[in-house]
């Protein structure tokens, strides 16, 4: 038919790239886990790895004497991990089905580098723990799980990698299984996959395996394009980190004042109630815009613009919030803080923090315990964090924090410390429920 | 009004938009003197794009920088002023030779002109004192890119040290620098190739025409389609075809070679892209070709 639109390849392509959902996800794990060959083979089997880099790595694979082609070559990006064979910082890597776009933070699992995983979970939705079936679980894959359970993280798979060395076992399985089952119920994992895989060979990554025809769950691939993410974003209180005022003054947008920032959770519209934090001005939202586009709704994580009807002082640093449900302004901080630098942190020790859009001063009131991410000690004498330490330390902060229990917002709930001196981010926070 | 999102779903375009958006909004909040990157290429537009709708309906809050090597194309320095007149922007542009006159490159007669921008863009951004500049890399263009952090520290040489970057948690930057020192940030950081055409594709964003497929002298030059001009003529037995081509990085015009196609529209575009075999990068850059850690030695010196 004459005037009927025919859409192109590259019209669907657009458009499945456009309205695809995205999934970020952290893994863990350490060269002997395999965790880089299974990215290697996730990247490889979705085709999302091009022959100028496949051949780059068969290049370097044959140089090492290597008979097959390392997977993990794809994965190891700056030249002294290549030289040293070993993953020491977080690598951000893309693929991309039908239905989703992947983020993956690839972290190193050494528990020298616990700061790289902190890192890598605090913007995951999914955390893919490695295990070697041959080893079972280990100390670091239990702190792993500790550690995606403390940065929140609320979907979590274990992959049990390398089950063609244990013959396709099922009981191997299932006593692995069983045993993090256990260990799981003193976190935070709301939800739980446990997938057999061998990465070398690819069984259960994309493909079904013929060799576990006792598992009925999904394979990884599978498991990743269907976790459902979109509940886990806050749609009910409403907080609103302004983070830029724009105000044209120009003619044409002479009397133009728009709060700008990315909401951190609920849903905001015209007509909305709504107060100002910290100074507790109230007003009413006038209009919701992105860009040049009036909006009916924004919710998180969008980038909006935010119109109140009132001539109210706000600045970048506050926060819109409902009058009924806002987060109450405090400077005593009671937060579980890692510690990503070499110079320990002691009580009295003064830092910059940034929360949200805010930044002030803190002091260190008291370092309440340190938590041993292998068993989960706290042991009360530590006293100091050393690198890559988590302990529950209290801080008394030189501005009001507008700030949410971490377990209820990862936006609001969260902090930065920066050393003053050297400029650098030296502890990351996340703040407790009341104490 | 844009109708209601029944199912406050945001697809992961509009995921990638807003993370951008926030990103401009806190450097142009936190910095004393920003500046864009501007190439002319697909990437730094976009950037301009995002750029456009973080500050709407107030000009850009900092201007752009263009490094001229002498050797762009002109389809890209028109499109670039088309975007520089319809936003009201703030355009400087630095110039190899002026780099070379105040001493900040050497020409020795064997460094590329692509080489030399490294030398001029530190030259500029230490004479205006920018403490922030935007950079259009992505993550997934190469294995050096995929470990940098949004706001990437330079120190008083410009300098990248990638075995010793800040921690980067959440959607909390830390902007802190010392005197002499500043930032790169990279808005697009988290955005594949396909996401930046899949977005030039939604927006109708005006790029230069040399992206879409034309006819063009060329010759074949050691496995890369080459554009015939002042600069680039043929030797020992190259003979110079016309051929329906189209290039897929503006880079300058002796370093970057052209592909053929027949992709004369963006949707046609990412069709090739959707099915392409080579990175961008390896097809057609000469500049990387030198060997696998070619890009992580240049960005250790201060390249984009």
């Amino acid at each position: 038919m004459a005037d009927e639109k025919t859409t192109t390849v590259g019209e669907e392509a657009a458009a499945v790239t456009e309205n695809a959902d995205l999934l970020r996800f952290a893994t863990a794990g350490s060269v002997d886990d395999g965790k880089s060959t299974l990215i290697g083979r996730l990247l490889l089997d979705s085709k999302s790895i091009f022959e100028d880099q496949l051949e780059a790595v068969e290049s370097t694979s044959q140089s090492k004497g290597y008979d097959y082609t390392d997977l993990a070559l794809l994965t190891d990006g700056l030249r002294s991990e290549r030289e040293q064979g070993i993953t020491i910082d977080v690598a951000y890597r893309y693929f991309a089905t039908p239905n989703r776009k992947f983020i993956i933070a690839d972290t190193p699992g050494h528990i020298q580098y616990t700061r790289n995983m902190v890192t890598g979970a605090s913007t995951a939705d999914l955390g893919l723990v490695l295990v070697d079936a041959r080893q079972g679980l280990t100390e670091q894959s239990r702190r792993h799980a500790v550690l995606l359970s403390l940065l929140r993280v609320p979907h979590l798979v274990l992959a049990i990698n390398k089950m063609d060395l244990v013959d396709w076992d099922e009981s191997v399985y299932e006593k692995i299984h069983r045993e993090f089952t256990t260990f799981a119920t003193k976190l935070n994992i709301p939800d739980l996959e446990v997938i057999p895989i061998s990465a070398l060979q690819g069984d259960n990554v994309v493909n079904r395996s013929e060799n576990t025809p006792w598992y009925s769950g999904p394979t990884l691939m599978h498991h990743l394009e269907h976790v459902h993410v979109a509940s886990d974003r806050d749609l009910v209180d409403t907080r609103f980190p302004v983070q830029f005022v724009i105000r044209p003054k120009s003619d044409q947008y002479h009397d133009f004042r728009g709060y700008a920032g990315q909401v951190a959770g609920g849903v905001l519209k015209k007509g909305d109630e709504v107060v100002v934090l910290p100074s507790g001005m109230t007003s009413t939202i006038s209009k919701v815009e992105l860009f040049d586009t009036e909006i009916a709704e924004a919710f998180p994580p969008m980038s909006v613009t935010i119109h109140l009807e009132d001539d109210v002082d706000v600045s970048r640093g506050d926060m819109i919030a409902r009058p009924k449900n806002a987060p109450k302004p405090s400077q005593d901080i009671d937060a579980m803080i890692c510690w990503m630098t070499n110079e320990p942190l002691k009580p009295r020790q003064k830092l910059a923090i940034k929360h949200t859009t805010r930044t002030g001063r803190a002091m260190v009131k008291d370092i309440q315990y340190r938590l041993d991410v292998n068993s989960l000690h706290r042991d009360q004498e530590a006293g100091e964090l050393a690198l890559n330490e988590i302990g529950r330390v209290q801080l008394r902060t030189t501005v009001p924090l507008l700030c949410d229990p971490y377990s209820k917002n990862r936006t609001t709930g969260s902090f930065i410390l920066i050393d003053e001196a050297t400029g650098v981010t030296v502890g990351a926070g996340m703040i407790n429920s009341g104490a | 009004m844009t109708n209601t999102h029944v199912d406050y779903q945001l697809s992961q375009l509009d995921q990638l938009e807003a993370e951008s958006i926030h990103i401009f909004r806190e450097v142009a909040a936190e910095f004393e003197k920003p500046v864009l990157m501007f190439s002319g290429g697909k990437d730094s537009i976009v950037m301009l794009r995002l750029a456009e709708k973080a500050f709407f309906p107030a000009k850009l809050p900092f201007p752009l920088l263009q490094v001229d090597t002498g050797l762009d194309f002109d389809e890209v320095l028109s499109t670039r002023d088309s975007w520089v007149e319809r936003l009201g922007a703030r355009m400087i542009v630095a110039t190899i030779d002026e780099a070379i006159k105040a001493g900040h490159v050497v020409d020795d007669g064997k460094t590329s002109r692509n080489r030399m921008q490294i030398g001029t863009l530190l030259g500029a951004i230490e004479e205006n004192g920018f403490t922030a500049a935007f950079g259009g890399g992505r993550r997934d263009e190469e294995k050096a890119r995929a470990k940098e952090r949004v706001y990437s520290h330079r120190d008083d040489f410009g300098q990248w040290d990638p075995k010793n970057q800040r921690p980067e948690l959440w959607s909390l930057y830390n902007g802190r620098i010392h005197a002499g020192e500043h930032m790169r940030i990279f808005p697009l950081s988290n955005w594949t190739e396909l996401d930046i055409w899949s977005y030039i594709h939604r927006e109708q964003i005006e790029i230069p025409s040399i992206y879409f497929a034309h006819e063009r002298e060329v010759i074949e030059r050691d496995g890369m389609l080459l554009s015939v001009g002042p600069e680039i003529q043929p030797k020992g037995g190259e003979k110079i075809e016309r051929k329906l081509v189209r290039f897929r990085t503006v880079g300058d015009r002796t370093q970057t070679g052209c592909v053929e196609s027949e992709a004369s529209d963006t949707a046609a575009i990412i069709e090739e892209i959707a099915v392409a075999r080579v990175t961008e990068r390896g097809a057609t850059r000469g500049d990387d070709r030198f060997s696998e850690a070619a890009m992580e030695d240049r960005k250790k010196e201060g390249y984009f």
